[in-house]
């Protein structure tokens, strides 16, 4: 009986976890979305600027990847 | 990990079995010295790597053959993102850089052929290349500027009484930064591969194999991509602490 509560809490820990994907993919549209509307008014200055786009979409994603990790170890490792 | 999922079905496997480090012969318990798939996908890595530049390029033909002009691609992609981002001063830590890339590019795509190991999925593997570049990276700060390497958490443009807050924030964020670096990319490889096997499962169903099917698919279209650009990532921000090293003022 402990051991359904615990596992329980594990998969429901997990879950939660996993909202945080959802908000790095929140994030990671955000960047691309305002990364094309600044490049479609100034497509010249776009293709110089595609290194920062990276940069901020890796940013945001790494956040949502440490969510999942959460998640996996909860999963697998607990 | 283990998958207790084996003993349900003949089709029915767990998505996180295709992680599990073996031993290449026998059945062994895995020592520091014994022969793994890791092992040996590194090892296939390191000579696609040799068969691309050292073979291909040895014609050293004016007009390159096909090979040759990958290799010069890859090259010149990697060079003009070294010097854009360090600036001249940093084209001499190039060959590091580059060899990360390449490194990390081969072994992401020979992991996406069916039934092989992917290295960089492992946060052992990929750990040891994020702190080798944070080390490096420190101790060349150090090295070239001295104690004035530590003004890259002192803001002198912020005003007085915010300085130290900004300062622990971004001493916490400085040492953050391989942790993040290496779980990356591992994270995003893992979780690909994770994916394409969760839907490999479902396809065993027959109802809905063919979308799953087609799933799979698509998502492999998308590991592709992720691939090549969670090993450019991984280069680029190799570049910009670099940066921060070489010029801490700014």
């Amino acid at each position: 009986m402990e051991g359904d509560i615990a596992s329980m809490g594990q998969f429901i820990g997990a879950g939660l976890a996993a909202i945080g994907s959802g908000a790095a993919a929140i994030g990671v549209g955000h960047v691309a979305g305002n990364f094309l509307a600044g490049a479609l008014r100034n497509p010249s200055a776009a293709g110089s600027q595609t290194a920062t786009l990276f940069i901020g979409l890796a940013f945001a994603e790494a956040l949502g990847i440490f969510a999942f990790l959460v998640a996996l170890l909860l999963m697998f490792a607990v | 990990m283990a998958g207790e999922a084996h003993s349900e079905g003949g089709l029915v496997f767990h998505p996180m079995d295709q992680f599990i480090v073996k031993p290449l012969f026998g059945q062994g318990p895995v020592e520091w010295y014994t022969p793994t798939n890791v092992t040996l996908w590194m090892a296939l890595a390191v000579l696609c790597i040799i068969a691309l530049f050292v073979l291909g390029t040895r014609g050293r033909a004016v007009i390159p053959s096909r090979v040759q002009s990958v290799a010069e691609l890859a090259y010149g992609f990697i060079y003009k993102m070294v010097e854009d981002i360090c600036g001249h001063d940093g084209v001499k830590y190039f060959p590091k850089i580059f060899t990360l890339f390449v490194f990390i590019i081969f072994t992401n795509y020979l992991g996406l052929i069916p039934m092989s190991f992917t290295p960089t999925s492992h946060i052992a593997v990929t750990a040891v290349l994020g702190f080798g570049v944070f080390f490096a990276v420190t101790l060349l700060g150090f090295y070239k500027h001295g104690t004035h390497f530590l003004g890259l958490f002192w803001m002198s443009d912020a005003p007085l009484i915010l300085r130290p807050i900004i300062a622990i924030i971004e001493v916490i964020s400085y040492f953050v930064r391989p942790v993040s670096h290496s779980i990356r990319l591992a994270g995003n490889i893992m979780a690909g591969h994770a994916v394409i096997k969760v839907f490999a499962g479902f396809a065993a169903i027959a109802a809905i194999s063919p979308v799953s099917i087609f799933a799979i698919v698509a998502i492999y279209g998308l590991e592709v991509l992720v691939s090549f650009i969670q090993a450019y990532v991984f280069t680029i921000l190799t570049c910009v602490y670099l940066r921060d090293a070489l010029h801490p003022g700014h």
